[in-house]
């Protein structure tokens, strides 16, 4: 009987030592790749002692600037667009009885989450070098374009998910006390989306921020965002000045996806 | 969009003296189904623009002819899609089946399946694991495997290149401690790329796996194992076909992105090692040849689009058989 009691249903032979084992495999490069970046040495393996040398020499960098610069102005801007719409295209199909199209209407928003990433970066070359040579602009606006696009899914759906979960009968008392619609809208609808609607808007930055192959194709010339930079800078002699800006990237991306989770556990 | 709103109002219409009731809700339905479709026109129009509409496009030139540097000639030719498996000769025009591109073909079919199996083998345990935890620090696990999932996927790419390389930790521990004289090579190999989409995709994996996990009724594993069932009966006859929702759901989630990978077969499989994205890639730089990328990227969107329905039918009967 005792042995009986003893007897665990949750466990398998082996799998807490080959789960162990993953999170050390999944965590070690990344540790280490921090780690390096404050190297004072030139090299990404060998320790030569603690600086924040790369970090200076990064911060230095015009190009890095640049880039740096490019890439939080086009995620910003994308993020808001894709905010934006998705709130709109989730207040249109969300909390209504189906109707004829609708299902086309989630295939497209979901489209870009389908499409392989290289298929998309082509089609837009091949689309915006018709337009860049007919108009003559080459400016940020692809970028912003095409970024707004690919982050419309992945702002749409938390959105969409708060708005399911809404009572409808704060609205109808809003209404009933002749608020207008609008008036119900911005006073009781709005702030209860505001949750889904803040992590809908963080979740497409950081999509926007990390986006490389979309943005490879989609750039003009000497329109590097940092991700690109990175990807040119991998081809050439490797100094931990990327690991630094590599850092500096995952610890964004962590604090938003962080702030993610805590904005999302409040609804609960 | 008016045949849904007419079938609802349907029932009010049989009845004569509520018509006018009727076509009061019929109007009204009209009016919420406009609504909706204003509000979703700009992100469709958005989306349109910049995601749907181009494929279109992408459709268009893979049949047109390739520009001599580069872009397109506005007359139709079936070449770029005949070059997506077949080879002419230059010098007496026999057709060929094009090996460079099958090679290719076949190695990204290949690393992607064998970067599924490795990730069901890590990712099967690692969610057991976790969803077995106590409920607290059963969230903490997942944010640890959320984390990766959400850091720059070059970045991760990035991490693995500096373990593997001939310069990187792997080699210098290795050099240091005299196993190995000479630096192995890794970098810039088929095990190089498998290595790279494993790592990069195995949160793809234990998501899913772990979320069919979390609702396990583990009841059922406890009357398997009082009517003496051995581990390994109870985890291939119980467990997997009840976590087989979230298997398929893992194995499509990895298989997928794996299949059009680009960063990480160019950074860890160099030139030599390409796979389809980097074909597809080739084509609009250095190979100029716009129609065979586009009929190389419409070939790549149709496996996976077979793929994607493949996992649908196992869904939906997966669903049926449960009802």
């Amino acid at each position: 009987m005792s042995e009986r009691a003893s007897f665990d249903v949750r466990k398998m032979p082996g799998f807490v030592a080959i789960a162990i084992a993953t999170f050390l495999v999944l965590y070690a490069p990344i540790v280490t790749l921090v780690i390096y970046s404050f190297n004072s040495g030139m090299s990404v393996a060998m320790w030569e002692g603690f600086s924040w040398r790369w970090y200076q020499a990064a911060m230095q960098n015009q190009q890095i600037q640049d880039a740096a610069l490019r890439s939080v102005i086009v995620a910003t801007f994308a993020s808001v667009f894709a905010t934006v719409l998705a709130t709109m295209a989730a207040l249109g199909t969300t909390r209504v009885r189906p109707f004829r199209g609708q299902t086309a209407i989630y295939a497209l928003i979901n489209q870009p989450l389908m499409v392989p990433e290289i298929v998309t970066g082509v089609a837009l070359l091949i689309v915006f070098a018709t337009v860049k040579q007919a108009t003559g602009y080459s400016g940020l606006g692809y970028l912003v374009l095409a970024h707004t696009a690919f982050c419309i899914p992945f702002a749409y759906l938390p959105i969409r998910a708060r708005l399911e979960g809404l009572d409808r009968s704060l609205e109808t008392a809003a209404a009933d006390l002749y608020a207008t619609p609008w008036r119900a809208f911005r006073r009781v609808t709005l702030p209860l989306m505001m949750p889904g609607i803040v992590a809908g808007a963080m979740l497409a930055f950081v999509i926007s921020l990390d986006d490389v192959v979309i943005t490879e194709f989609v750039k003009s010339a000497g329109q590097d965002t940092l991700p690109t930079y990175m990807l040119g800078q991998l081809r050439r002699a490797v100094t931990p000045e990327i690991n630094a800006i590599s850092t500096v990237l995952l610890f964004i991306s962590v604090a938003i996806v962080s702030a993610f989770f805590v904005v999302n556990r409040k609804k609960a | 969009m008016q045949g849904q709103g007419d079938s609802a109002a349907a029932p009010a219409r049989a009845i004569t003296a509520r018509e006018g009731k009727g076509a009061l809700v019929s109007a009204a339905r009209r009016r919420e189904v406009r609504v909706s479709w204003l509000l979703s026109a700009p992100a469709l129009l958005v989306l349109l623009c910049a995601a749907s509409g181009p494929l279109l496009i992408v459709l268009v030139y893979s049949f047109l002819t390739a520009g001599d540097y580069g872009g397109i000639v506005w007359s139709f030719s079936g070449e770029g899609w005949f070059k997506v498996f077949l080879a002419r000769d230059i010098f007496d025009d026999t057709v060929s089946i094009a090996d460079a591109h099958l090679t290719i073909f076949w190695r990204s079919v290949r690393l992607s399946l064998l970067t599924t199996l490795i990730c069901i083998a890590l990712g099967f345990p690692t969610a057991w694991f976790i969803a077995t935890r106590s409920r607290e620090s059963r969230n903490i696990w997942l944010f640890l495997i959320t984390i990766p999932f959400w850091t720059n996927l070059l970045i991760r790419t990035f991490a693995i290149m500096e373990v593997i390389r001939s310069e990187g930790i792997v080699n210098s521990v290795l050099l240091a401690a005299g196993v190995i004289r000479q630096p192995i090579q890794i970098m810039y190999t088929d095990f190089a790329i498998l290595l790279g989409m494993a790592y990069v995709y195995l949160p793809l994996m234990v998501l899913p796996l772990y979320a069919a996990m979390e609702r396990l009724d583990f009841r059922l594993i406890e009357a398997a194992y009082d009517l003496y069932a051995s581990r390994r009966r109870v985890l291939r006859r119980i467990v997997v076909p009840l976590v087989r929702p979230g298997l398929i759901a893992g194995s499509i989630l990895v298989f997928i992105p794996s299949l059009g990978a680009y960063v990480t077969p160019r950074v860890l499989g160099g030139g030599k090692n390409m796979m389809l994205g980097n074909l597809i890639e080739l084509q609009f730089g250095q190979g100029r040849n716009w129609p065979l990328g586009a009929a190389l990227s419409l070939t790549l969107l149709l496996i996976v689009m077979v793929a994607l329905i493949f996992y649908v039918r196992i869904v939906q009967k997966e669903a049926a058989s449960r009802e």
